[in-house]
């Protein structure tokens, strides 16, 4: 079967997923992605009824409406500060977003 | 007695009496692990003793300090005569993909080592306010992506209590493993297309997938959303029941949880099959599969042992008064996987933008030039191999110039699949079942190495169990009897929408009309020394 993502895909997919990868996993991941593609290939076969309709949740939701649209409070703000890796007087710190060197 | 062998029913009841008190039970489990665990899953295991490879790996983290606090509690309110729960100290292990507050909750990923969320799910909250002890984190395939546990950043991965040289299945690995072990008594895990079901079935545990909103997601770090179900593994039927009485119900924060009144699951045990409606279909009977080459594609049947498995079931069903209905069609059921390739991996794609290295998570130590960069080496370094497979496959999938062919013609697929289940269970149409009796996995748990790595291959091993995650319908599976090499069958019910008690009392009725048969008295090759407390 023809590799119908090619290696030019492939890096294309990878930049724009924000992922670095070494020689190895490339590798990997570029023969498992043609792999699976085989697989996924079987549903372009199936011949659809015209009326079907696409199913976003197999059982369509039987939750309550969305509540009222009002901000609440969490209860203790640092502590969501506190799990980001870098902070600076209370705010989440990144790098600039391009070339800061 | 031996306090870890003991139901969560028989636990919380003896408790309740003030025959039993939560610390013994604390500390007994907690013996239990240190006895047969070995070391907790780690970013650096270094090389394991031979006799280590042979322990349960369940855990990543045992939470002893957290679980006495909470018997502490129970023991408290029973001495001072306050309500303490209907889970009163019951040990239970939590597959490390739920946030509990102030307890690192991993996802099994080098990107999450050291996340500490700032509140609990509402699955986990209800187990705690209804006097379980949680005894820890248990390890799971990383992010839930996989079914034998080994994707893992934080090794050893889990091992089958039954066979060690096997896996336990996955990703809820950790779960299956720590109660087939009695390690706990309940587990906490999730399906989102078997992943509750298939390390049950391999590890010779009860296993639920509720109805798609039936338990709150609130506190479940994502997958994929459409299709992810919060459930249970327990050692026999009345003990989910039991679990999922406490768990299930609407939950404000969770805007997919249904808000229908919750059954009464442990009354409906007391009901028996006479007149219940079970199919038994021929299309639950193969896995089909591609060729990578050719595309064709090609069937494997049932391993034999499996399929007698179910046959056997529904012969005892039937001598108990349900009525077999043969031959009922699920033609869609082998389009189970490829639509899961699409539609999983769309919605991971999307879930997993969010570690970023900025927010929360793991963050390169590089040196880099801008923000691209530590997005780039962020997720590179913090993702597996597994992660970044579904993401990139789900951003292929989801492209504008390959939506139609796939997404779009996946969600449609989906409703065909859904109307399998809407026809099997019409209750004006030709076959008005009460539930589908299936086998749970195609084989029985397979060794360690493999399949990983092949991530064909690996999939297709949810075959029985992912159709009813595309459908909503509820599914659970129970233990059916052992291979030729002792290992656990597993066979499975699945119902209609809601109907968790038509399937948790047939599957009980099951439990009670096999109570004599030889395998039902073998253990797991862990427990052959086992600790008593």
């Amino acid at each position: 079967m023809t590799k119908r993502i090619t290696p030019e895909l492939f890096d294309k997919l990878v930049g724009l997923a924000a992922l670095e990868l070494s020689a190895e996993e490339r590798a990997y991941l570029f023969e498992e992605m043609n792999h699976q593609l085989a697989s996924v290939e079987a549903i372009s076969q199936i011949l659809l009824p015209a009326e079907i309709e696409p199913s976003l949740h197999g059982l369509e939701s039987q939750g309550a409406p969305p509540r009222a649209d009002l901000w609440e409070r969490f209860p203790d703000p640092a502590a969501i500060i506190a799990l980001a890796p870098e902070t600076e007087d209370g705010m989440i710190s990144v790098p600039d977003v391009k070339g800061a060197k | 007695m031996n306090l870890t062998a003991l139901s969560a029913f028989e636990t919380a009841q003896k408790v309740r009496a003030g025959e039993l008190n939560a610390n013994d039970l604390a500390e007994a489990a907690l013996a239990q692990i240190r006895a047969i665990d070995g070391v907790p899953g780690s970013l650096a295991p270094g090389i394991l003793e031979s006799a280590e490879e042979q322990k349960v790996h369940a855990f990543i983290q045992v939470t002893e300090e957290l679980a006495l606090s909470q018997a502490a509690r129970v023991d408290r309110k029973i001495a001072e005569g306050e309500e303490p729960g209907a889970l009163a100290g019951v040990p239970v292990s939590i597959k490390d993909i739920f946030c509990v507050e102030g307890t690192t909750t991993t996802a099994a990923s080098r990107t999450l080592a050291n996340f500490i969320p700032p509140y609990t799910a509402t699955a986990v909250q209800r187990l705690v306010d209804a006097g379980a002890l949680i005894l820890g984190k248990v390890n799971l395939d990383e992010f839930t992506f996989g079914s034998s546990n080994e994707s893992s950043a934080f090794q050893p991965s889990t091992n089958n209590p039954w066979n060690t040289d096997h896996v336990p299945g996955g990703s809820s690995g950790g779960s299956a493993a720590s109660v087939a072990a009695q390690e706990v008594a309940l587990s906490l895990g999730t399906d989102t297309g078997g992943s509750i079901r298939q390390p049950a079935a391999f590890c010779g545990v009860v296993g639920l997938k509720p109805t798609y909103g039936r338990v709150s997601r609130l506190g479940l770090i994502a997958f994929s959303s459409s299709l992810d179900c919060v459930g249970s593994l327990s050692r026999d039927v009345r003990d989910t029941a039991l679990m999922l009485q406490v768990m299930a119900g609407s939950d404000p924060k969770d805007s997919t949880s249904s808000t229908r009144p919750v059954g009464d699951y442990l009354s409906a045990l007391q009901q028996d099959v006479k007149g219940l409606r079970i199919g038994l279909s021929p299309d639950y009977e193969a896995v089909y599969y591609p060729d990578f080459e050719s595309g064709a594609v090609h069937s494997e049947p049932v391993q034999k042992e499996v399929r007698d498995a179910v046959l056997r079931a529904a012969e005892t069903l039937a001598n108990a008064g349900a009525e077999i209905i043969e031959n009922v069609p699920m033609p869609n059921t082998r389009y189970g996987i490829p639509v899961y390739f699409v539609i999983s991996r769309v919605e991971a794609a999307s879930n997993l933008h969010r570690f970023d290295g900025v927010k929360y998570g793991y963050r390169t130590s590089a040196e880099i030039n801008d923000l691209n960069d530590l997005y780039r080496l962020s997720r590179g370094e913090g993702f597996g191999p597994e992660p970044k497979l579904r993401i990139l496959m789900g951003m292929y999938l989801s492209a504008a110039e390959h939506a139609s062919n796939f997404y779009q013609k996946a969600l449609k697929v989906r409703a065909l699949i859904r109307s399998d289940f809407e026809n099997a269970f019409d209750p004006e149409g030709d076959y008005w079942l009460d539930a589908l009796l299936t086998p749970s996995t195609a084989t029985t748990a397979f060794k360690r190495n493999a399949v990983l790595g092949n991530s064909v291959l690996m999939q297709y091993s949810d075959q029985m169990t992912v159709a009813s995650n595309h459908a909503g319908v509820p599914a659970l599976t129970l233990p059916g009897g052992l291979d030729e090499s002792g290992l656990p069958i597993g066979i499975q019910l699945i119902g209609s929408d809601f109907g968790e008690d038509t399937i948790l009392r047939i599957g009980h009725a099951f439990e009670q009309l096999s109570t004599s048969e030889t395998w039902r008295s073998e253990k797991p090759q862990v427990l052959q020394g086992e600790v008593k407390a």
